[in-house]
């Protein structure tokens, strides 16, 4: 495994997932090209918080970077997972959905604009409930009228990961990239645990956890279209070959057939391998809807 | 949370604004930016209760070496004294770029 060649590979990468929000979504577009929408010192803040207790963020956890991307018009909005685990409250939910609404009436005017969504995020902010239910609503109606343009990608590197309603927005994306780190899922971990008890789900078993959740499980299962290491590079070239793919011909969201059969062929019965799935779903999606 | 407003004397005009780190466990954001009369301002918003005497202190120090008149705001969310000490010395060094 560690041999000479390995190392300096590994020596030559820069770690994506060290990077905050900002300076994520700053590398992802063409050099010179990035221009921050609502930053900072917008002072565009959650106005819920502060009576909570809470110290808001002054972009309220999330980053929109317009630029290009492979030379062409895009958007990037990435989570902050380090402020409020990367929560969906009324304010970020609404810069997301406003970034790609913009995106969508530049494609209107020909003036062809993909999205780029980076996802560390638990989900719904708890501490503005129904608005952050409503924004990922909003969100999801605005990657549905996006996508049909232009190509929508969701990026998971990790390590927060994607989970409860953004998890369904990454299920709508055109092209989803994750790396090992990355974990994809609607439910977290603790939240089953919670529900389900630690025999359904052991919330502490971080090799269960990545199994069920990692980004390599999920492209073995057709989740996920590009697998990438933790790196600028390979994780820039990676949306950058997403974009230059265009449109699909076919969404992964709209293949309701296909998961509807592998759900109804399920023995619910039995407790199922991770490893045993990955055979029995190899019906991969984009190939099957082609004939 | 509890908001805390502290004011420096300061003559020195700053060429930029500047935005540094996140609001994060242990870790905190600063917005610095040009100001206009005779004196810094710092207004300061932190999770944690009760340490404005350490907050005064850590400004105290930080502007025995700085003569900038900026206008600081700081958004904690339980850094200790040390990171915040980084953390402004991260902003004056972007804002004086």
């Amino acid at each position: 495994m560690n041999t000479p060649a390995h190392a300096a590979d590994f020596l030559r990468r820069q770690s994506f997932i060290e990077l905050n929000a900002r300076e994520r979504a700053n590398v992802l577009v063409d050099a010179g090209t990035a221009r921050e929408l609502l930053g900072p010192f917008d002072r565009i803040e959650s106005p819920w918080l502060a009576a909570q207790g809470i110290t808001p963020q002054a972009d309220d956890g999330c980053v929109v970077i317009k630029g290009k991307i492979a030379g062409q018009a895009a958007v990037v909005t990435a989570l902050e997972g380090a402020f409020q685990g990367g929560s969906i409250g009324e304010v970020s939910g609404a810069k997301m959905t406003a970034a790609l609404d913009l995106a969508a009436q530049d494609c209107e005017r020909g003036v062809p604009t993909s999205a780029v969504i980076l996802l560390e995020t638990g989900g719904v902010r708890l501490q503005e409930g129904n608005l952050g239910l409503a924004a990922i609503a909003e969100l999801m109606n605005a990657v549905l009228v996006l996508r049909r343009r232009a190509p929508v990608v969701c990026l998971t590197a990790g390590t927060v990961g994607c989970f409860g309603g953004m998890a369904l927005v990454a299920g709508l994306a055109s092209y989803v990239v994750m790396t090992r780190e990355g974990r994809l899922g609607m439910n977290g971990p603790e939240v089953i645990q919670e529900e389900n008890g630690v025999e359904e789900f052991d919330a502490s078993d971080r090799s269960l956890i990545w199994a069920i959740h990692g980004g390599e499980q999920r492209q073995a299962l057709g989740l996920v279209d590009a697998l990438v290491e933790d790196d600028v590079s390979q994780i820039a070239e990676a949306v950058r070959a997403s974009i230059l793919k265009g449109v699909p011909s076919t969404h992964r969201s709209s293949e309701i057939d296909l998961y509807r059969r592998r759900i109804q062929a399920l023995d619910a019965s039995r407790q199922w391998d991770p490893r045993e799935l990955r055979t029995s779903w190899n019906d991969q999606p984009h190939t099957e809807e082609k004939q | 949370m509890e908001t805390i407003e502290l004011s420096y004397p300061a003559k020195r005009k700053i060429p930029s604004r500047a935005h540094i780190g996140v609001v994060g466990s242990g870790d905190l954001e600063v917005l610095i930016e040009p100001a206009e009369g005779k004196s810094a301002q710092v207004r300061i918003r932190t999770s944690v209760e009760g340490f404005e005497a350490t907050w005064r202190a850590v400004l105290d120090r930080f502007f025995s070496g700085y003569d900038g008149l900026a206008s600081i705001q700081i958004n904690d969310a339980g850094a200790a004294p040390g990171v915040v000490s980084l953390r402004l010395a991260q902003a004056v060094e972007a804002s004086e770029q």
